[in-house]
């Protein structure tokens, strides 16, 4: 237990002075694991012989005196929408109950590489789509920080998993925020890279022209660790993947100097519908940056007020074209006693997708068709360059951008689960950087009435995540709010 | 009332790329069931296409060929509908800007040359087959799923079957001329739509169209072609009206049946695919595509007439393949044969060869060099023409040049006086009978020309033999 308390950067020391091996680390998570999973129910899938495999693995290449690289030896858990060879991904749908990949995504391969060991899959909202884990068909996951509350989504177990101090890192995938607010409500670090930073490939897909992979830590230095092993062009499998993203290791070049840089408040972000609590610590996190010899300014981002209806629209879109994939005819589920064709993709799709899916299905196909095109897709498009060059135009004058992450802290399960259309607009700081395709991060900034964790977003301009990984480092050691595990 | 039908077509033909257009795996016909697949072009959840560039390359050349402007910045769109041949429920297609645009094919019916417009090309993957007959059940085999396609689309200025069929035809060789398809009929290499409607002749209106899919062959092609217009005109005779449909046309029952109506028709919700980037051509790889490009089939058909007094048939033989073609081009560049003397043998003893044997030119090793030689060595009277016959098979299957062949053989032609007249005059000697008759006013000529190239073991030069035996025979 205690190891699994320590930070990714401090367990990689220890392993590499051969204070402790990887093998120990992982049983240490297991453990963890299955001391604490039964009330955070993060885990969908414990893969326990392939880590420790990985793990032996490792250790032989230390004992043999190999130099390894920071994350060998250091348990991951993964997104369950993240293609694993040979171990159960399924989204958290009854669509993909039974679907073992043929194939690693990219990042996996990379963590492979990297020596990291993967403890298994974590729940998330059924295909991404959600924003509180409540959408999952397998099962509810609780937030760490207060049992009766959602972990937020749709990376819920992501964030839950690391919270709960299960294991130090994970990783998770953002659309409109599915990073960024579970990792608010869980109290820990959670990075959007750029668009293109990360390959896509064996990400299965929900938007694909917003969706990105990311990191999930309890420090910012951790958070840079585990992205300095993802990040990277992937010419044979991605083509949306960026050439070079950015020079060297954002880890090693951390730099926690504030003076001068410059941090915009976009006061569209602060408005009516964020919580006096929540904007009260976002305010105060922007006065320790002052404190620190920062510039910090309002500025004004009129257009992100369009974010929300342009995200349901492209991602709804997206989605369902790249749902369609799931007919029921070549893996995953099939629905019973269906006669004819049309039958098996019918049923299958109305049995195998969950109530959240098929809305957005309906919604993407509607404004995909015939005679609709212009008035919504095609619109939506012109709207994001838009929204896309706003942005750029304000990062000719600040750094980075510091705002709210989502209106309220974590709220309970079950509460929200009624109207769609209210826990779709707690997407409202989040969802237009996907718009954007910027880099935005996460981290503790306070605690609310309830203790639950308030978080504060950064946003950087396209490839600044270093940018974003030094104002977070520099408030993380201003406000000692880091490596937080919840009280289990 | 007389009719004129009006017919467009569209032409999907498979390219010779060696992997698939979205991922690595073959894109070689015939393999065993799902033996070329990979998480790509399965549709498996979470795997990306990346663009094979190649397919750009072939798709842009097949453009420039037919006079089309290239779209320099084109991208991909997304068709979307459910089938089970598809496992992404979508196919990667071009929608708006298509990589080439207004194009013109030119082409000769009975003798008159006619343009039939194209409205664009697009490059796009192929979907995978259904094997309904291989177990109980249905098999879907993805091998061929990703395999790159070009469509051609044609604007409605066929008339005819006939001229569906010289277009298909000019396709088909201009394809082959460029080596951006395989063009194998039976493999389905090349398949196409066809969309007839009839109007009363001399109209500039459009009728309503009906499409028909499901034709395989050219001349599957012409009779579909011809069983829709005479459906329609005898449906609209009997004071029926035409409907905009598609139809499912069958080869074996000779007739075509309804597969959708108009109220049936699919909405694909094309859009671009968020998955690729926008394919850009600059300029430098645009002017490389363009020097690829050879004389085309039309051309070389136009100046083998002109040029070299061919007739149709024969300089449609010739231009009609590009090995044909094009070895005789070389060998009447050589300066060393008469242009029309290569032909000969190309349309002759070569394309006999070919076909007996059931050989591609290529894939032989006779090169246009071997058949210059062999002309001259013809011509300069070394060998006999009856034996370049014997020498030309040998070159088909050696490395030999036409002289090593000559000489292993013992071909060469003896034209030495001195020694065919020892020859004549042994014949003459040995023939009592034969001259007897001459001498009686017999045409023994044939008989003994004969016995001299017998007893020369064939080596005789026909012409001196002919001159010195009649020379002898004079002295008698």
């Amino acid at each position: 237990m205690e190891l699994m308390k320590k930070t990714a950067a401090e367990l990689s020391a220890m392993l590499e002075r051969k204070e402790v091996s990887a093998v120990e680390l992982a049983k240490a998570a297991f453990a963890r694991t299955a001391e604490v999973d039964g009330k955070v129910g993060a885990y969908l899938t414990v893969a326990e012989d392939p880590a420790l495999a990985a793990a032996e693995a490792v250790d032989r290449r230390r004992a043999a005196g190999e130099t390894l690289p920071p994350l060998a030896g250091v348990p991951v858990a993964v997104k369950d929408n993240i293609c694993t060879e040979g171990t159960l991904t399924t989204c958290a749908s009854k669509m993909l109950y039974n679907f073992v990949p043929p194939y690693n995504a990219t990042v996996i391969e990379k963590l492979t590489e990297n020596g990291a060991v993967v403890t298994g899959k974590v729940n998330m909202d059924e295909f991404a789509m959600g924003s509180s884990c409540e959408n999952s068909a397998m099962k509810v996951t609780h937030n760490p920080h207060g049992l009766d509350r959602v972990p937020g989504g749709s990376s819920g177990g992501s964030a839950a998993v690391v919270a709960a101090g299960e294991v130090p890192l994970s990783l998770g995938s953002d659309t409109g925020g599915s990073i960024r607010q579970p990792a608010s409500f869980c109290g820990v670090v959670g990075l959007k890279p750029t668009y293109g930073a990360v390959s896509r490939y064996g990400l299965i897909a929900f938007a694909s022209s917003l969706d990105q992979i990311g990191p999930f830590a309890r420090t910012v230095e951790d958070a840079a660790m585990l992205m300095d092993a993802i990040v990277g062009h992937d010419p044979l499998h991605d083509s949306t993947s960026a050439k070079a993203p950015f020079e060297g290791s954002l880890r090693a070049n951390l730099n926690a100097d504030m003076k001068g840089v410059r941090i915009g408040l976009p006061k569209e972000y602060f408005g009516a519908g964020i919580s006096d609590e929540v904007r009260a610590s976002v305010l105060a996190a922007a006065d320790t940056y002052k404190a620190l010899g920062a510039e910090v300014f309002e500025i004004s981002l009129p257009l992100v007020e369009y974010a929300l209806p342009i995200y349901y629209i492209l991602s709804s879109a997206e989605a369902s074209s790249n749902l369609a994939r799931f007919d029921g005819v070549k893996y995953g589920y099939r629905a019973e006693g269906c006669e004819e064709l049309l039958d098996i993709y019918v049923k299958s799709r109305s049995q195998g997708f969950g109530q959240e899916v098929q809305r957005r299905i309906m919604l993407g196909t509607y404004v995909l068709s015939s005679g609709y095109y212009d008035a919504y897709y095609k619109k939506a498009r012109a709207a994001q360059r838009k929204i896309r060059a706003e942005f750029a135009a304000a990062f000719e004058t600040c750094d980075v951008i510091l705002t709210p992450v989502a209106p309220t802290t974590a709220y309970e399960i079950g509460s929200r689960t009624t109207n769609p259309l209210e826990m779709y607009a707690g997407d409202i700081c989040t969802v237009s950087i996907n718009i954007a395709g910027l880099p935005a991060m996460v981290q503790p900034c306070g605690f609310d009435g309830n203790r639950l964790p308030i978080g504060m977003q950064l946003i950087g301009p396209r490839f600044g995540e270093q940018k974003l990984m030094n104002a977070g480092l520099a408030y993380e050691q201003a406000s000692g709010l880091k490596n937080i595990i919840a009280a289990l | 009332m007389k009719y004129e039908a009006v017919i467009g077509l569209e032409v999907h033909a498979e390219l010779s790329t060696k992997s698939k257009i979205y991922c690595s795996c073959s894109a070689k016909f015939g393999a065993g069931i799902n033996t070329h697949t990979c998480p790509v072009c399965t549709g498996m959840p979470g795997a990306l296409p990346v663009l094979n560039r190649q397919v750009v390359h072939y798709a842009a050349k097949m453009g420039l060929a037919t006079g089309c402007t290239i779209n320099q910045l084109c991208k991909a769109d997304r068709k979307n509908y459910f089938y089970p041949d598809l496992p992404k429920a979508y196919q990667i297609s071009q929608f708006d800007v298509p990589i080439c645009e207004n194009g013109e094919v030119w082409f000769y019916v009975n003798g008159e040359k006619k343009c039939c417009r194209l409205e664009r090309i697009h490059f796009e993957e192929d979907a995978g087959k259904l094997l309904h007959e291989e177990i109980d059940g249905t098999v879907v085999d993805f091998n061929r799923c990703g395999v790159p396609l070009i469509e051609m689309v044609t604007r409605p200025d066929l008339r005819s079957s006939a001229e569906a069929k010289e277009f298909l035809e000019t396709i088909k060789t201009t394809l082959s001329y460029l080596d951006i398809c395989d063009c194998k009929m039976e493999e389905g290499s090349i398949r196409c739509d066809i969309n007839v409607s009839i109007r009363p002749e001399g109209s500039e209106e459009l009728g309503t169209r009906v499409e028909m899919k499901n034709v395989n062959t050219f001349s599957g092609a012409v009779r579909a072609i011809d069983y829709e217009i005479k459906r329609q005109i005898d449906l609209v005779e009997a004071g029926g009206t035409v409907q905009q449909e598609t139809r499912r046309w069958d080869d074996v029952k000779m007739k075509n049946t309804v597969m959708r109506t108009k109220e049936d028709a699919q909405d694909y919700r094309y859009f671009p695919d968020p998955d690729l980037i926008a394919v850009e051509i600059d300029d430098a790889w645009l002017e490389k595509i363009r020097s690829e490009i050879p004389e085309l089939p039309v051309s070389r058909y136009e100046r083998y007439r002109n040029e070299y007094g061919m007739t149709a048939m024969e300089a449609r033989q010739l231009s009609d393949s590009f090995a044909k073609a094009t070895m005789l081009d070389e060998a009447a560049a050589s300066g060393k044969v008469k242009p029309k003397a290569a032909a000969n043998w190309i349309l002759s003893d070569v394309s006999k060869y070919l076909n007996d044997t059931e050989k591609e030119l290529e894939a032989t090793a006779l090169t246009s060099e071997k058949l210059v030689d062999l002309i001259c060595l013809i011509d300069s009277g070394t060998i006999s023409g009856n034996a370049g016959k014997k020498v030309l098979v040998q070159l088909f299957e050696t490395d030999e040049s036409a002289e090593q062949i000559v000489e292993r053989l013992g071909l060469k032609q003896v034209s030495d006086e001195g020694a065919i007249l020892s020859i004549v005059q042994d014949v003459l000697a040995k023939n009592e009978k034969a001259v007897a008759d001459f001498k009686a006013g017999k045409n023994v000529t044939g008989f003994l020309v004969g016995q001299c190239m017998k007893a020369s073991k064939g080596q005789g030069n026909p012409q001196v033999i002919n001159k010195l035996l009649a020379a002898e025979l004079q002295k008698l």
